[in-house]
Parts: structure tokens; sequence; C-alpha cells
């Protein structure tokens, strides 16, 4: 089952919605019944990039779980005061697992999740935890150093162009991880960073693509949400990746492969331990390893050696052979941060605000 | 190699400066009417989101960018009906046109995300565009290109030269004289309108077709509002107008590659736009042109006509 509501009509409706509920509440102790998930979105789920690739991540959970859930999911919630209401009357209309999927939810999902204790909360990729609120976050480093790999491998010029969204270290932890795996092939190999500061903008984005290649890249990443670089990089004939989902059908020929947000796996055993009364709150960074991160199939055009290298790096870093950030890594200003074999710590990685030599931005 | 980044940059500041001129355009000639429509960035995600359906569903770009001019103006005429004949306040009727728009425009569009279209042929004008450097730069772009800036000349033409420009102006000015001298005040700001809601709805079928050649929610980004920023800052002029959204597009552009060439934090680049925008307002504003700033008399007043 699912009810798809928008900010509006959920918040208009919820005095309707709080009645009904009160009746569901008083059988919540029979098995039979269904249990009651929530999902709140930034975005909206028509994004094609990081709401979409929750919401393949919910329809999982449906598809999984059938009539055992109840899933609602509310979209477009802005990250201010609105989402504390929309969260809190989530709660107040009886949903037993709340996922908040945007990193300015956490003040406020902190919040309610302190005013119902008996309710489960999950928080994406934030930092702030409480008994009933859970956080977890995915390793997408690991994706965009496969990434880095096939850049290094397949661009002539030795140089990318990287259209960054804002420097938080989130972004700025995936510039250097993609930067260190292209200079594995090639030492001399160059990131250029252009800024939108903005997560969407399809025109901003589009320009700065061109931009980069003008700049003399021949091989375009981003970390920004619209299709709109990649296609740039086909009417300019260049390469490029795409961001959360698999963004082929804008790009046939450039689009090379992207990383892939993949929450369903987790999603499913969150909803699972909540109906086997095992949930407890955990902190979790996943990756390759627990299948949270993926990429899309890869581009035709890639010869065949730079696709098994691709796969070869993918399994070694999901089996912990590798790890992207393994010294010797040196800053802009050539200081040695990690000497050879030290590794970057968790801590040390989400706290991350300098560039790695290459890089330039 | 220094002609190509200039000719790649120059036609990147085209780009970007087609849909604000488009939209401001428009707008200009609705609050020379009278008429303040908050509107324009719906009007132009609606405009973007049918020129693109109907492009991709009929294979014909034309078409796609005549029912993007339609769009706009039926959003326009929603507004018109409320604000001009109902009489609703037109700086709240405005700002829910701009939701409003948001919001349908996305529903219109969940078919269509993913999918793209051929952006739309270059129109190369035989002679001109061989030209070196100027050629392709200024002769090299598609039919929106052109026909933005034709629709500059012929609104600084109509409302300067014409005797319906100057019936337009003056029931922007002053209504009630207007309507003493018999002028058809309502129908004049009726028209008015629709012309805003076309052009801001070609603005948009620019975005969805040829700056970047897909559907996606929200992909205007504000750009509605910077069209009506643009229009006080061109002083309800359509050259100033006009040299307002290249001034804008430029500098949008000229900082995503003065990055990394100069050593700025990239949010002082982000900035620059803005400041531009301000700096010219300012020294415009203190200049000898200052008396001539002034926005139309009648600018956002409801006008009904006594019987």
């Amino acid at each position: 089952m699912t009810i798809t509501v928008t900010r509006r009509t959920f918040l208009a409706g919820s005095a309707a919605a709080a009645g009904t509920m009160a009746l569901g509440r008083a059988g919540t102790a029979l098995a039979a019944d269904p249990l009651p998930v929530a999902f709140v979105y930034t975005g909206p789920i028509g994004d094609h990039g990081y709401t979409f690739a929750h919401d393949v991540g919910r329809r999982a959970v449906e598809a999984h779980f059938g009539d055992k859930v109840k899933v609602t999911f509310v979209e477009n919630v802005p990250e201010g005061p609105d989402c504390e209401r929309v969260i809190r009357q989530l709660a107040t209309s009886g949903n037993q697992l709340i996922f908040s999927t945007s990193f300015g939810f956490m003040e406020a999902t902190l919040k309610v999740a302190s005013q119902f204790p008996k309710l489960k909360f999950e928080h994406a990729t934030g930092f702030k935890r409480a008994n009933n609120l859970a956080i977890y976050n995915a390793r997408f480093y690991e994706g965009r150093a496969v990434l880095g790999d096939i850049a290094g491998r397949m661009s002539k010029a030795g140089v990318a162009g990287y259209v960054a969204s804002f420097p938080i270290p989130e972004v700025v932890m995936g510039i250097n991880a993609f930067t260190l795996a292209a200079q594995k092939h090639n030492p001399n190999f160059k990131t250029k960073v252009i800024w939108a500061n903005t997560w969407y903008d399809p025109g901003k984005e589009s320009d700065a693509a061109k931009a980069l290649i003008d700049k003399g890249a021949d091989i375009i990443s981003q970390h920004t949400d619209s299709a709109a670089p990649l296609q740039v990089a086909e009417s300019r004939g260049v390469y490029a990746f795409g961001q959360a989902t698999d963004m082929t059908s804008y790009a046939p020929k450039a689009h090379l492969t992207a990383v892939v947000d993949q929450w369903a796996n987790y999603y499913i055993d969150r909803v699972q331990k909540v109906i086997d009364g095992a949930w407890t709150s955990t902190d979790i960074w996943w990756g390759f390893k627990e299948g949270l991160v993926g990429l899309a199939p890869y581009n035709a055009a890639m010869p065949a050696d730079v696709k098994a290298a691709a796969d070869k790096l993918k399994a070694d870093i999901t089996s912990g052979a590798v790890h992207p950030f393994t010294g010797p890594i040196k800053n802009q200003k050539g200081e040695v941060v990690y000497a050879a074999g030290q590794k970057a710590s968790d801590e040390e990685m989400l706290k991350m605000n300098w560039y790695v030599a290459g890089v330039e931005s | 190699m220094i002609s190509e980044s200039i000719v790649n940059i120059s036609a990147a500041v085209i780009s970007a400066s087609t849909p604000l001129l488009f939209a401001a355009t428009g707008e200009l000639v609705v609050e020379r009417s009278g008429v303040l429509n908050l509107g324009v960035e719906g009007m132009m995600l609606m405009g973007a989101v049918t020129g693109f359906a109907v492009a991709v569903s009929t294979g014909n770009p034309m078409l796609g960018i005549l029912a993007a001019a339609v769009a706009g103006a039926a959003l326009a005429l929603v507004f018109a009906a409320l604000t001009l004949t109902l009489m609703a306040n037109q700086v709240a009727t405005g700002l829910a046109l701009t939701i409003f728009g948001i919001g349908l425009s996305a529903l219109l569009g969940s078919g269509f995300v993913g999918q793209t279209v051929p952006a739309l042929p270059k129109l190369a004008l035989p002679g001109l565009s061989s030209l070196p450097v100027v050629g392709p730069v200024l002769f090299g772009q598609d039919g929106l290109v052109y026909l933005s800036v034709a629709l500059t000349a012929a609104t600084a033409w109509f409302l300067k030269r014409t005797r319906p420009g100057m019936m337009l102006r003056a029931v922007g000015e002053s209504a009630e004289s207007a309507h003493s001298l018999g002028l058809p005040v309502i129908r004049i700001r009726y028209l008015a309108t629709l012309f805003g809601g076309a052009a801001a709805g070609l603005g948009g079928a620019f975005l969805s077709l040829s700056y970047t050649p897909m559907w996606m929610e929200g992909m205007t980004s504000g750009r509605g509002w910077i069209a009506l920023a643009l229009v006080v800052f061109g002083s309800w002029r359509p050259w100033r107008v006009l040299a307002g959204a290249y001034l804008f597009g430029g500098v949008t552009i000229l900082q995503l590659h003065a990055q990394g060439i100069f050593s700025l934090p990239a949010q002082v680049f982000s900035m620059l736009p803005y400041l531009a925008t301000i700096a010219v307002l300012t020294i415009i504003s203190a200049g000898p042109w200052r008396g001539r700033l002034t926005a139309p008399a009648a600018l956002g007043k409801p006008f009904r006509p006594s019987v």
C-alpha cells in the first residue's frame, strides 16, 4: 500500500488522518497489521537524482514487504521550520519508523525524536544520534575512486573537469578520491574544479561544464544533481560520468558510468529489524561492500581492459584490499599529508577540507 | 586557440542571457501597462515543460516553441482574469502564479523526465556566419536567439513609435486619464499581460529546447526572478533591459571561467553577477539619467472603470 502526499495536502489533511490513525494504533499489537513507515524527502521524486534514488529504495521496501508495511512519503519538504512540522505530523499519525533523508533535517529530526521516544527515526548523512535516532550514510568516495580510475585511463589530455556544488567535506572527499585514483595511471593527471555554488541549476551546471571543456578537460565528472553537464559532454564529444542514478538516457555516447546511490538494502534491513523488534540506534557508513554504493552499467565505448580494471578496483575496495585514501598523499602545496602506506581514518575523511596535489580549484 | 575560447565564451554568454531577455522584455511590456506580474518564474516553467513535451511528442521543435508561448500566455490569462477582472491583489496573485506554475509544470512534466530532444539547429546566415570570430558568435546561433533580439527591437519601436504603444504607456502612467480619453484600459492590460506570458513561455522554451535540451522540475532555477529585477535594472527601457540581460549573463559565465585563474574563493565569484548589478544600478541612478528612471506611475494599481 502506498499513500502519496505532497506537503500541502498532507498538512491540510492531517487532522483527518490523526483521527483514522488513532483507530489504527489501537490495534498495533496484532501481528497482521501493516507497519507504518514514512520517508521525508527534500526534493521532488522526479529529480532523477538524489531524491529519486531514495524513492527507489522506498519502492523496494514496498515490493519486499507487500502488505506487511504501509509506506507514506512526503516530498519537496524545505530544509527549514516546515520540515519539523512534517516530521512531527508523521510521528503523531502513528508511523513507527521515519526516514528523514536530507542533511538539513538533522536538528528537526533530533527534536521530534526526543519527543516521541517510542518511535524509531533514521537520519541520512548527518552526525547527531539518539537512542531512537539512527544515522546512515554512504561511502560515495569509493565509487568516485573507480570513476577516477576510469578517467585516468580514458582521458587523452590527462585533464578532468569537475562540476562541483559546495566545498563541504563530502564533495572535497569525492574530488580527492577521484584525482588520486586517476593519478595511479597518469601521475600528471589534473582535475580542474568549477564551483557552480548550487546543487541544482541545469543552466549553470551546463555552463560550468562548457567552461571546463574550454579549459582543456576531455572528461567531465560532477557533484551536482542535474544531467545538464552530461548533455554538454555529449554535444562536445567528450566523456562524462552521471550522478546518483544511471543517466545514460541523457548522453548515450558520453555517459561512461555513474556512482549510483542504492539505499534499498539498507531500508529493507531496517524495516525488517523493526518488525523483528531488533532495531537499535546505529551509525553506519556503508559502501560497495554492503551494496549501498553501486555503479551504473559501463558504456560500450570503454575498452575491455578499462572495464576489467574498474571491476578489479571495485572488487579490491569491496574486499578492503584497497583504501582510496592510502599514502603517499600530498596536498596542493606539495606537503606530505599521509606517508606511504598510511590510511586516512573515517573521522579525518569526514572533516576533509584540503585538496590533493593535481586538483586545480 | 585564443579566438576559439572567445567564440566559446561569447556563445555561452549569449545562451545564458537569452532566456532572461525573453522573460524580461515580456515583463517590461506588462509593467509599462501598469500591471505587476510576479509570476514570471511560473510562466517560464510552463513554457519550458510545454515546449519540451510538444517537441518530444510531435518531433517538431517549431510546434514546441509555439506551444510554449501559448502555455505561458494561458497562465498569464489566469493572472489577468484574477487581477484585472476580479480585482485580486496583483502581488499576491503573481506570487501564487509562480508557486502554481512550479507545481503544475512538475505534474505535466513527470512523464518526460529522462527524455531528450536534439537541441535546436543553429541557423547560419549566408556570408555573415563565415566571418572569423564575429561570424560564429553573432551569426551561428539558433533561431530563438535572433528572435529574442528582434523582440527587443520590436518592443522598443512599438512602445516609442506606434500609436498602440503610446496608448499602452498612457494606461500604465494613469489609468484614469487614459480611461477618460476613451482608451480601453482593461483590454490593453489584458493584451500586455498575455504578451508577457508568451514571452516568458519562449524564455522557458529556450531553456528546455536549446540551453539544456531536457525537462527537469524547477529547471528555471530562479531566472524568472532575475528577469523581474532586470526590468527595474533597465529602468523599463527595452535596450537597457537587453544590456542588463547580457551584463548579467556575461558576468555569470565569466566568473565560471575566472575560477582557477584567480585565487579567490568560489563564493566570491558567485556573488559577482549581483555585485555588478548593484554597481551599475548605483552608477546610473547617480548619473544624469536619474530623472528618467521612474517606474510607470500606475504600476501595480488596480483600476476599476467607473460606470
